[in-house]
């Protein structure tokens, strides 16, 4: 069956300059990602795991390369058009959950609804919604300092859905916390994924957290040595 | 775009509720900032003050004249011949006993400060009731004026107020004459207020003056035209006089005190560039502690304007409380605080500091300019954070 294509690396080096030395963490990288896809990239600590997720997240520019999304190139954007595509597309989960400490739970959920259209009421029923999904209905005023650390993971997933974005990018969403929590927090991203059709990259170093996707993607010295898929 | 407000706003709002965690910083800024802003203040103040006591004393309806070369009437000597010859000259208001003319003297006396306990000059100054009557304002605020051909004086309300023991019915002693407090006058808060009054002839005979004077003061019978009066002096040529009318006396007499307000914009500025170096290390500061917060709003697609913004906002709210801290303190400490310095004539000039509106409107320029080159620089990195900040590990 015809695969639908929706990200697509083509031929992506990067390298840092750190003094003299020049460091190359990827050469010639193909990747394709389709619609509905749930991958997780696994690699030993230093590999470009983040790096690689930046780039797809237009956060980190290719050093050489192209990046397709949705049948057009991002990588030669300009910096406020990236921002906007990113703002369409793309919902982030980091590893310590990147909260706005001084925001409530529902505030920091309602973020990116202010980069849109959508009039204070319906930004309102929006939170809910995202809020509901998560199971964090009741602590909608609750500050992130006083939720934890499951709760505020929770409440970043709710921020990253709540515009609708196609694609998820999560980097190391699980590293911070236990493991019945992890497992929560990775059921909730296996649901997202199956039940509202959300593609989504995640990247993790723990083998129980990549089971929960479709596929795994192992990363080593800039090269994906090994390309697993679940059943 | 409606939503680039709401950014800005949900920015700012932010950073303001952030600033608990920079507290001693933050802090730091507004203390800096209310400071310069309540030096500007209290400098100005004092000129103004100083200004307006000046100003309310010189009348252009009456003409001085003092010895040729003379600056002050403290260097002026003239003689009963001189004040007899300008008497008879036109261009002088009459009433129904003559000319309105009034000769002077002006002693220097000393007094003991308040304040400080030390002693300080004072001027006495001998005239008569027509030269009374020429101080516009001049009323009685208690007791009654003195009788000629005695050793009775009215007293400035400033010299009351600044100097120890010129209450009404205190005997006063300079050097081996005493004097008995009778009134205390106002001239309406200006220079002359610093003064004590006496008979003219009392003053000669006290300091041994014979029937000398120091300056004629004279009411123009129109308003700033001295021409008859000049005339007179040059066809005259026993009267060697200079001749100016009496604002422009005391505007000369101010004049160097006018840089206190120049002097004060200086050091005001000095300091601001001081508190500018402190308020750029806050705001800086904060951008560092805000860095992880400014990236993933920027990776949630804040465009990089809000944190610009957000941070430019921040500083101007600093430099404000600070600045109104500053403008408050002034007012407290300052405004209609008396004091005295040394006049042009080398005499204590009572005034009071005056912290009117618009010095409040220099302050807040001042703090705003404060917060907002602080603010701007600091914004300027705010912007180029880069996104990756908000991926890197370490909370
Ligand atoms: N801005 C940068 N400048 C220089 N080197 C960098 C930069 N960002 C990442 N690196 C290097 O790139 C490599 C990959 O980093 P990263 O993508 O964070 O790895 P991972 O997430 O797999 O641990 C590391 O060796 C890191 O030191
Ligand atoms: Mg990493």
């Amino acid at each position: 069956m015809p695969q639908d294509v929706l990200f697509q690396l083509k031929g992506v080096s990067k390298c840092f300059v750190k003094g003299k030395e020049k460091i190359t963490i990827f050469e010639d990288l193909d990747l394709t990602i389709n619609r509905g896809d749930f991958i997780a990239i696994m690699g030993p600590s230093g590999s470009g795991k983040t790096t690689l997720l930046n780039m797809l997240g237009g956060v980190d520019q290719p050093s050489a390369g192209e990046i397709w999304f949705d049948g057009a190139r991002v990588d030669n954007l300009s910096e406020g058009a990236l921002t906007r595509w990113r703002a369409r597309n793309i919902g982030f989960i980091f590893q310590f959950y990147n909260l706005m400490p001084m925001l409530n739970a529902a505030r920091n959920v309602e973020l990116p609804l202010l980069l849109t259209k959508l009039s204070r009421a319906q930004r309102k029923k929006h939170v809910e919604t995202a809020l509901a999904l998560v199971g964090l209905s009741d602590r909608a005023k609750h500050m992130p300092g006083e939720m934890s650390g499951g709760q505020q993971q929770r409440v970043a997933i709710a921020r990253a859905i709540v515009s609708d974005p196609q694609l998820l990018l999560c980097d190391e969403p699980t590293g911070d916390l236990d493991r019945t929590t992890a497992d929560e927090v990775l059921e909730m991203l296996q649901l997202l994924n199956r039940e509202h059709g959300k593609t989504i990259v995640m990247v993790t170093h723990d083998p129980a957290a990549a089971k929960y996707a479709k596929q795994t993607l192992h990363l080593d010295k800039g090269k994906f040595v090994q390309r697993e898929l679940v059943a | 775009m409606g939503s680039l407000f709401s950014q800005i706003v949900t920015v700012t709002a932010m950073n303001i509720r952030s600033l608990p965690r920079r507290l001693w910083m933050s802090l730091a800024m507004v203390l800096a900032s209310a400071v310069v802003v309540a030096v500007l203040l209290a400098f100005l103040a004092m000129a103004k003050g100083f200004e307006a006591t000046m100003e309310g004393a010189g009348s252009d309806r009456v003409a001085i004249l003092m010895r040729e070369g003379a600056a002050a009437e403290l260097n002026s000597v003239l003689t009963r011949e001189q004040v007899n010859l300008v008497a008879e000259s036109a261009g002088i208001a009459r009433d129904a006993q003559g000319p309105l003319i009034s000769p002077e003297l002006y002693v220097i006396v000393d007094g003991i400060k308040k304040a400080s306990g030390t002693e300080a000059n004072i001027p006495l100054r001998g005239l008569n009731a027509k030269g009374m009557a020429m101080r516009e304002n001049m009323h009685l605020l208690e007791g009654r004026m003195f009788t000629p051909g005695t050793n009775e004086m009215i007293v400035g309300a400033g010299v009351l107020r600044e100097f120890d023991g010129f209450e009404i019915g205190k005997e006063v002693r300079f050097g081996k004459n005493v004097w008995t407090v009778v009134g205390i006058f106002s001239t309406g808060g200006n220079v002359f207020e610093s003064e004590l009054w006496a008979d003219a002839a009392m003053v000669q005979a006290h300091y041994n003056r014979g029937s000398s004077y120091q300056t004629i003061r004279v009411q123009l019978q129109t308003p700033g035209d001295l021409a008859p009066l000049r005339e007179t002096i040059e066809r005259e040529p026993r009267l060697n006089l200079d001749i100016q009318t009496e604002r422009d006396y005391f505007a000369n007499q101010g004049e160097q005190l006018r840089y206190m307000a120049i002097f004060g914009r200086v050091i005001s500025f000095v300091m601001a560039l001081g508190a500018l170096a402190g308020a750029l290390n806050t705001m800086y500061t904060s951008v560092a502690d805000r860095a992880k917060e400014i990236a993933t709003l920027r990776a949630l697609g804040f465009g990089n304007f809000s944190a610009f913004c957000g941070t430019v906002a921040e500083a101007l709210v600093l430099a404000a409380a600070g600045g109104l801290l500053g403008s408050l303190a002034a007012f407290l400490f300052f405004d209609g605080l008396s004091t005295s310095t040394l006049g042009g004539s080398f005499t204590q000039v009572v005034f009071s500091f005056e912290v009117s509106p618009d010095l409040f409107m220099q302050g807040a320029a001042l703090a705003l300019f404060i917060g907002f080159v602080s603010g701007f620089f600091p914004a300027w990195r705010a912007a180029r954070v880069p996104v990756v900040v908000a991926f890197r590990n370490g909370a």
